[in-house]
C-alpha cells in the first residue's frame, strides 16, 4: 500500500486510530467517544455532548437493539472508540459493533472454567481499551487481552483461583501501560487484592493486599487468623488522578459478611477506599467508611473525582455515596474527611465524628434473633454509578429510600469456595418482591437524589415506584439519563428533576447509560433486560 | 381461635414425591449446609427466587431427588445457579432438609373431609363468588386452583378466619379516583412510576396513567369477609382439607 493511500485513509478517518493512554486521559477532548468505563478516569459520568437537550429530548427514538444470547443480567457499560462500540454479552463474550447501526463486526467467546462461582450472577460490567487491545476480566478470575480489530485472543492471565471463589466482574482500568483489576468473591471468604498487569504481556507488575498480612500496616485490625478469609473484594472500576498519580478503589465487605464474632477489630481495608500509587501499588492513604461491618456495606462504589471550590479555595475532592447510607466528601490528596451526611434513612449509626468515623448505634450488630437495620442489605445505593455535573454542581445518587433488612446471625464455617456469609436476611423490600410491583411508598422506593456536595443537602428527588439498579449519566446540556427495575429509560432535567422523556425498554435497567457520537449525531445507549438499546434524535 | 386436630400427612402431600428415607441427622446437617451454601440467594425459607419456594415444595426444574442433587452439585448453566463444591452425600443432606420444609407445615392437614369441604366451598361458603377453581368462579380474588401447593394449612386457616392478617402483595386491591371524580376499585395487577393496572369489579383489565388520577391508594383491608363464626369448626376443617387438595390442573 502506498504512502498516498495510507494518507488518504488517515484523512478519511476510515481506519480507527489507536487509543493511546493520552487519549484516555483527555477523553473530554473527544466527547464523541467513551474511552473508559466511567467516561473519563475521573469517573464523573458526565458527557460534554450537547446535541440532545431538555427541549428536544422528546424526539429521541430507538436506532438499534442488540439482543444478547444470554439470559444473564446485562450490567456492562459499553465503550466507544472511533465509531466502534465494544460491549460484553454475559458472561464473557466481547462484541464489537458499528456504533451507528448496531451491526456486529465480531464476537470473541470466552469459556470460563466450570468451577467459576461468582456469587451473584454470571455477569460482567465491561471492557477497557489501550492501543488496539481490549481487556476483560472473567468470572473464573482470568484477565484476557483481545485484538480490538479482529477479536482474537492476545494473552490470558490467571489472576486468582476460581475454585476458591475468586472472580473478575468489573471493567479493568488502564493507567499508562498497565491494566488494573481487583478480585470479587467477598461471599466466599477470599482474601481480595488489586493488581496491575503489563498491557503488552499480561505479566503481574504489582499487587495490593486488600487484607493486610502479618507485618503489613492494618494487619492488627484482624483478630487471630481471620485475615486469611477476610473478604475485601473489588467489583467496580476505580478512578485515577493523573496529577497525583493516584488510583482510587472501593473495597467490599469483610468475611464472613454478617457475623463479626471471629474477626474482632476494624477489619481494614474492607468497606474502605484506598489510594494507591499507580506505578507501584503502594498505599498512599485509606479511609474506612464502615469499620467492623456486619451489614454487607461494601464500599464498592466508583470514586468520583472533582476539583471544586471548598471553603474558599479549589480543592481536589472525592465524592462518594456509600452503600452504608452516608454521602461523603474527602480530600483525595490525603484522604481527609471533609463532609458526611446521610442521603437515606440510617439507623446503624447515630452520626459521624470529626474524622468521619461512624458512631455506631447500640443495636448495630447482627444477632441470632434478628436486628432491623436501615439501610438494608442492598444499601442506600450500591455498585451502579452516581454522576456529577460541573454545570449544576450537583451529585446524582441512585438511591433506595426507606429500605431495611432484618439481619440474623448464624455460625460461619470456612470451606474453600463455599459461601461464608454467617447470616440470613429477611428483606422488607428489594429481594423478596412480587414479580410485578405492587408496593406502597412506605415499603421503600427507588429514586435519583440530587445532592449539593458542599452541604450534603438534597436539592431534588426523582421518585420511582420500585427500587433501582440503574446508573446515572449527565450531559453538558443538563439532561440526566437513568432507568430502573420497572423497565423505563428516563430522561430527566438535571437542574430540577422533572421528567422530560421516557421509553419502555421491556426489562430492568441494571447498568449505567453512556453517550457517544458518530458523524455528528449523538446517541445514548443503555442496557436493559438482556439487550442493549441505542437512541438518537429523529432526523 | 380453636385449634385444629392436626395429623401428620407425611410427604405424599408434597408437590414432588420424596424418594428417600431421611434421618433427622441428615435434615439437620442439610440445614447447616443450606444456610451456608444456599440461603444467600434462596432465602431462609427458600422463597427468594421467583417461581421457586422450597418451603412449599415448589421447584422450577427438578423432577425428583436425584435431579435436585445434580443441580446442587453442577448448577444450571447460564443462570444464577452456580455449581457447588459439595459431595453427593452433602447434596443428599441438603435435599433431605428441603424435603423437610413442607413436611413441617403444609403437609399437615386439618383432618377434615375434602369432599365435604368442596360442598362448603361451592355452597354455604359462597367462595366462588370471588374465587375461581379450575375455570369456575370469579376472577376477582386469587385463583385457588393450585392453592394446596402454595399455602400451608395454618396459612389457609388464617386466611379464612382472619383475612386481614396477611395480604400478599399480589392480592392487594387499589382504589383510584380519576380527575372527573370517578372511583374505581379493583385488584392491583401492577403499579410503576407512571402507570397503574388493575382488574375492576367487572373483571375488566384497566390501565391508568397516574398523571390522570386525582388520587390512588391501596385498600388496607382485605375485601374478603372473615368466616369466623360463620362456619362450624367441622366445616372449616373440611374446607381447609379441600383447599389443601387443590394441586393444580
Amino acid at each position: 500500500m502506498t504512502a498516498r493511500i495510507w494518507l488518504f485513509l488517515a484523512v478519511a478517518g476510515s481506519l480507527p486510530a489507536q487509543v493511546s493512554f493520552d487519549r484516555i486521559l483527555n477523553a473530554n477532548r473527544e466527547p464523541q467517544n467513551w474511552l473508559t468505563y466511567s467516561g473519563t478516569t475521573l469517573s464523573q459520568r458526565h458527557s460534554l455532548l450537547t446535541q440532545i437537550t431538555p427541549e428536544n429530548v422528546k424526539n429521541l427514538e430507538l436506532q438499534w437493539v442488540l439482543q444478547s444470547r444470554s439470559l444473564e443480567k446485562y450490567e456492562a457499560t459499553s465503550i466507544v472508540a472511533d465509531g466502534i462500540l465494544y460491549t460484553v454479552q454475559a458472561p464473557n463474550d466481547v462484541m464489537a459493533l458499528d456504533a451507528a447501526t448496531g451491526r456486529v463486526y465480531w464476537t470473541y467467546s470466552y469459556t470460563p472454567e466450570k468451577d467459576a462461582r461468582p456469587c451473584c450472577g454470571r455477569i460482567n460490567r465491561g471492557v477497557a481499551i489501550l492501543g488496539d487491545t481490549l481487556f476483560m476480566g472473567t468470572i473464573d478470575a482470568h484477565l484476557v487481552a483481545i485484538d480490538a480489530r479482529n477479536g482474537k485472543l492476545i494473552w490470558n492471565t490467571q489472576v486468582a483461583r476460581a475454585g476458591s471463589g475468586y472472580a473478575l466482574t468489573h471493567a479493568p482500568l488502564v493507567i499508562k501501560d498497565k491494566v488494573i483489576v481487583g478480585t470479587a468473591g467477598g461471599e466466599f471468604g477470599i482474601r481480595g487484592f488489586i493488581a496491575a498487569y503489563d498491557a503488552k504481556t499480561g505479566k503481574e507488575l504489582w499487587r495490593f493486599h486488600n487484607i493486610p498480612e502479618p507485618g503489613e500496616p492494618g494487619h492488627e485490625t484482624w483478630a487471630g487468623d481471620s485475615w486469611k478469609t477476610g473478604g475485601g473484594s473489588v467489583w467496580v472500576t476505580g478512578s485515577y488522578d493523573p496529577d497525583l498519580n493516584l488510583t482510587y478503589w472501593g473495597i467490599g465487605n469483610p468475611g464472613p459478611d454478617w457475623n463479626g464474632d471471629n474477626r474482632k477489630g476494624d477489619n481494614l481495608y474492607t468497606d474502605s477506599v484506598v489510594a494507591l500509587d499507580a506505578d507501584t501499588g503502594k498505599l498512599k492513604w485509606h479511609f474506612q467508611f464502615s469499620p467492623h461491618d456486619e451489614f454487607d456495606y461494601d464500599s464498592v462504589q466508583i470514586p468520583v473525582l472533582v476539583d471544586m471550590e471548598w471553603q474558599g479555595r479549589t480543592r481536589k475532592v472525592m465524592l462518594w455515596a456509600n452503600r452504608n447510607g452516608y454521602f461523603y466528601v474527602l480530600d483525595r490528596s490525603d484522604g481527609r474527611f471533609l463532609l458526611g451526611k446521610p442521603f437515606v434513612k440510617v439507623t446503624w449509626a447515630t452520626g459521624l465524628d470529626e474524622a468521619g468515623r461512624p458512631m455506631k448505634a447500640p443495636t448495630a450488630a447482627t444477632t441470632a434473633d434478628g436486628v432491623l437495620i436501615y439501610p438494608g442489605n442492598q444499601g442506600g445505593t450500591n455498585w451502579y454509578n452516581s454522576s456529577y455535573s460541573p454545570r449544576t454542581g450537583l451529585f446524582y445518587i441512585p438511591s433506595w429510600v426507606e429500605y431495611n433488612t432484618v439481619y440474623f446471625k448464624i455460625p460461619a464455617e470456612y470451606n474453600e469456595g463455599r459461601n461464608f456469609g454467617g447470616g440470613v436476611l429477611r428483606p422488607n423490600v428489594g429481594q423478596r418482591r412480587p414479580t410485578m410491583n405492587r408496593l406502597e411508598e412506605n415499603e421503600g422506593y427507588g429514586a435519583v437524589r440530587a445532592v449539593d456536595p458542599k452541604t450534603g443537602q438534597m436539592k431534588w428527588e426523582f421518585k420511582m415506584s420500585d427500587v433501582t439498579d440503574a446508573g446515572v449519566l449527565t450531559t453538558a446540556s443538563d439532561v440526566l439519563f437513568t432507568g430502573g427495575r420497572e423497565g423505563y429509560f428516563f430522561a430527566i432535567d438535571a437542574r430540577n428533576g422533572q421528567l422530560l422523556w421516557k421509553a419502555t425498554v421491556g426489562g430492568q435497567v441494571q447498568s449505567g447509560p453512556m453517550t457517544y457520537s458518530v458523524n455528528g449525531r449523538q446517541y445514548v445507549a443503555v442496557a436493559a433486560g438482556n439487550s442493549l438499546f441505542s437512541f438518537a434524535l429523529r432526523q | 381461635m380453636r385449634a385444629f386436630p392436626f395429623v401428620i400427612f407425611f410427604l405424599a402431600a408434597g408437590t414432588l414425591p420424596a424418594q428417600h428415607g431421611y434421618t433427622l441427622a441428615d435434615i439437620e446437617a442439610g440445614g447447616r449446609l443450606y444456610r451456608m451454601t444456599c440461603s444467600v440467594c434462596h432465602g431462609p425459607d427458600g422463597d427468594f427466587i421467583p417461581g421457586i419456594d422450597f418451603g412449599h415444595g415448589r421447584f422450577r426444574r427438578a423432577t425428583d431427588d436425584e435431579s435436585i442433587e445434580s443441580i446442587i452439585i453442577k448448577g444450571i448453566p447460564n443462570t444464577g445457579m452456580p455449581s457447588n463444591d459439595v459431595t453427593e452425600q452433602q447434596a443428599e443432606q441438603i435435599v433431605a432438609y428441603l424435603r423437610s420444609l413442607p413436611a413441617a407445615g403444609k403437609a399437615m392437614t386439618s383432618g377434615g373431609n375434602a369432599a365435604r369441604g368442596k360442598a362448603v366451598f361451592e355452597g354455604k361458603g359462597g367462595c366462588r363468588n370471588c374465587h375461581r377453581v379450575k375455570g369456575v368462579g370469579s376472577r376477582m380474588a386469587p385463583d385457588l386452583t393450585d392453592i394446596g401447593v402454595l399455602r400451608r394449612v395454618a396459612e389457609l386457616e388464617q386466611s379464612i378466619v382472619d383475612p386481614d392478617a396477611e395480604i400478599l402483595p399480589e392480592n392487594r386491591f387499589v382504589k383510584v379516583v380519576t380527575k372527573d371524580g370517578t372511583e374505581v376499585t379493583g385488584r392491583l395487577l401492577n403499579i410503576d412510576t407512571l402507570t397503574l393496572q388493575m382488574m375492576d369489579s367487572q373483571e375488566k383489565l384497566r390501565f391508568f396513567e397516574k398523571a390522570n388520577l386525582r388520587e390512588y391508594s391501596l385498600v388496607k383491608k382485605s375485601p374478603m369477609p372473615s368466616f369466623k363464626g360463620r362456619l362450624t369448626a367441622e366445616e372449616l376443617a373440611d374446607l381447609v382439607s379441600y383447599l389443601v387438595s387443590l394441586k393444580g390442573i
